[in-house]
């Protein structure tokens, strides 16, 4: 896998003992895999569905996508009584930064299949359907693979296990659309058109996919709820002092020496999964990290070195978690050409359907490109900042608030720089964007 | 043109079934992957062979064949390498990438060589940024750490290839 070592920490317990190559059925098996579906299922002490839902309430899981949803209380959100529901799995990552979901695909998928066929009990479901991310190709086949797998070995199909639980799971291949990891696009994609957010209400829980109730949830959600049922609620709590339990796959790229997936509890410093990643390549200044995917706001690395990785604290700092992507900038970045950047990817993956995000981001872009090309104005700056004003909360889905939440932050704490670009007319460092 | 392949509409028929038989639509997006797969490129007669096959009104395939990054709706050289140049990959050299790739191909981005062989374009994020600078050949192969060395011996490997092909 050209290069990428695989050493998630000691602290793994989604990812532990991984080698790449492990990621067959029976290998899961060997790893204690389908323990906690036969625990559901098995005779004469299976669980009600109810049972399941509760377990997953007490454990505090969050979404791991991005919004931080509690899990089980989105689960008890299903109607009870309507005769087609599905479970959705979120693969379409694809926020600058965040390369979780591929690891977990690619190297134990088996444990994504249990939790979704758990979910699938739990919310009575008899269809799920995992949306992979079109550029990654080979998750998706690795996907199709470990389906076949559990099928033949019985994991998935009629009666499965002599229950008379059926669930059957699909795998659907993107084709390159970022807005796709919104719920209501990425249901839209999966009947067959293209991925415009649909407003809400109503949600999915009540009318999804083909119009019938369904629950959306992360690659990475899924993955913890195995061991949620195998250990229990409480000890997956236990896992972290944060009040949500469990463990995070923090994706970390940019100005450090070893880029990659690390694991570990909800919580951690950052400056801890700092050394993990082998410290600041070349040994520069940390200038700025976007904590949670290119939708956070960016903070200082000062502030940042002081932070701990979890929900709450990450608000308190000013950003928030997203989908656990760190961004790290060095000092000799310019923060206007990374902004800019940041700004031609929301332009260019608006879907369209709104107007303030739309033409906004094109102005968003169009004022940035002038600014970081010595061709800005004084009042550019807080042109910028009431352009992103406008968009936020004007849109039919959160990709309008996306693209603003970089403009504002990287204004807030670098408008120096901003300065800077007007009034002198040039940017300060080479290119490197 | 003649129709798509017996295999290729077997591969289109094994997605159909994927979803509920009234819901054939679900399966637009792999059948014009499929086509692509196939021809290189989707040209509109390709968008109203699915059209035709899938139920759907040209309009709709053609409106899921646009928004989609992936398909191409011209013709492409016979390796498509798509450069991710959003923030994690520019921090880690993809900017490099992207200048040695247009000189050893020499064409500019969204081009074709001269030979058919290679198109170059920038893409967005490809969900891969632990191996950055990253690309994609052929929608299909994640290519990761591609310094400008790497690049060199992808090109010769490539190129290798063709020339076995020929011979």
């Amino acid at each position: 896998m050209s290069g990428q070592f695989l050493d998630y920490g000691a602290d793994a317990i989604l990812m532990a003992g991984l080698t790449g190559k492990n990621w067959h059925l029976d290998d899961y098996v060997e790893r204690g895999g389908y323990k906690a579906l036969k625990k559901i299922l098995s005779d004469p002490n299976h669980w009600t569905p109810d049972q399941v839902i509760a377990e997953v309430k007490l454990s505090a899981l969050r979404g791991r996508g991005g919004a931080g949803f509690p899990t089980g209380m989105k689960w008890g959100f299903m109607p009870k009584t309507a005769p087609v529901k599905y479970v959705v799995c979120n693969a379409d990552e694809s926020e600058p930064g965040t390369f979780k979901d591929r690891d977990l695909l690619r190297f134990n998928p088996h444990l994504v299949l249990e939790g979704m066929i758990i979910a699938g009990y739990a919310m009575g479901c008899a269809r799920g359907y995992i949306y992979v991310h079109g550029e990654i190709w080979e998750a998706y086949e690795r996907c199709e693979e470990a389906v076949a797998e559990a099928r033949a070995a019985g994991f998935l199909g009629d009666g499965i296990l002599g229950s008379d639980f059926s669930f059957d799971i699909f795998n659907h291949h993107g084709f390159g659309a970022y807005v796709c990891g919104e719920e209501t696009a990425l249901i839209e994609s999966l009947e067959g058109k293209k991925g415009q957010p649909r407003f809400k209400p109503p949600f999915p829980a009540n009318v999804g996919l083909y119009g019938k109730p369904t629950t959306i949830n992360n690659v990475e959600t899924l993955a913890n709820v195995p061991f949620i049922i195998n250990n229990g609620g409480q000890w997956f709590l236990d896992r972290n002092q944060t009040g949500a339990g469990g463990t995070k796959i923090f994706s970390i790229s940019g100005d450090v020496a070893r880029p990659g997936n690390y694991e570990f509890p909800l919580g951690v410093p950052f400056s801890k999964l700092l050394v993990k990643a082998g410290g600041m390549r070349d040994g520069l200044g940390i200038k700025a990290v976007i904590p949670g995917g290119s939708s956070a706001p960016v903070l200082p690395g000062a502030v940042m070195l002081e932070t701990n990785l979890d929900y709450d604290s990450i608000v308190k700092a000013g950003s928030m978690m997203g989908s656990g992507a760190v961004i790290v900038m060095n000092e000799t970045r310019c923060m206007v050409r990374s902004l800019l950047r940041l700004a031609e990817f929301y332009h260019e993956e608006s879907c369209g359907q709104c107007t303030p995000c739309r033409e906004g981001t094109g102005w968003l872009v169009r004022v940035l490109h002038r600014i970081e090309h010595g061709e800005g104005k004084p009042q550019d700056i807080d042109l910028l900042d009431r352009i992103a004003q406008d968009i936020s909360g004007r849109t039919v889905c959160a990709l309008g608030d996306a693209a603003a939440m970089p403009i504002r932050s990287f204004i807030k704490h670098f408008r120096d720089e901003f300065v800077y670009h007007v009034e002198h007319h040039r940017c300060q460092v080479p290119d490197y964007v | 043109m003649s129709k798509l392949s017996v295999e290729s509409y077997e591969k289109i028929n094994a997605a159909i079934a994927k979803y509920p038989p009234e819901h054939k639509q679900s399966a637009v997006m792999a059948a014009l992957a499929i086509a692509q797969d196939e021809r290189g490129w989707l040209s509109s007669e390709t968008l109203q062979e699915i059209a035709d096959y899938l139920d759907m009104s040209p309009v709709a395939v053609y409106e899921v064949a646009t928004f989609y990054a992936m398909y191409h709706l011209k013709p492409v050289g016979r390796y498509v390498l798509t450069v991710c140049t959003n923030l994690s990959c520019a921090l880690q050299g993809a900017n490099k990438t992207v200048a040695h790739l247009k000189k050893v191909l020499n064409i500019d981005l969204g081009e074709t060589t001269e030979d058919g062989m290679f198109t170059l374009l920038a893409g967005e994020c490809l969900g891969a940024c632990g191996e950055g600078p990253v690309l994609l050949r052929n929608n299909k192969k994640m290519c990761g750490n591609m310094t400008p060395d790497a690049i060199d011996a992808m090109i010769a490997e490539l190129r290798q290839a063709e020339k076995r092909e020929t011979l």
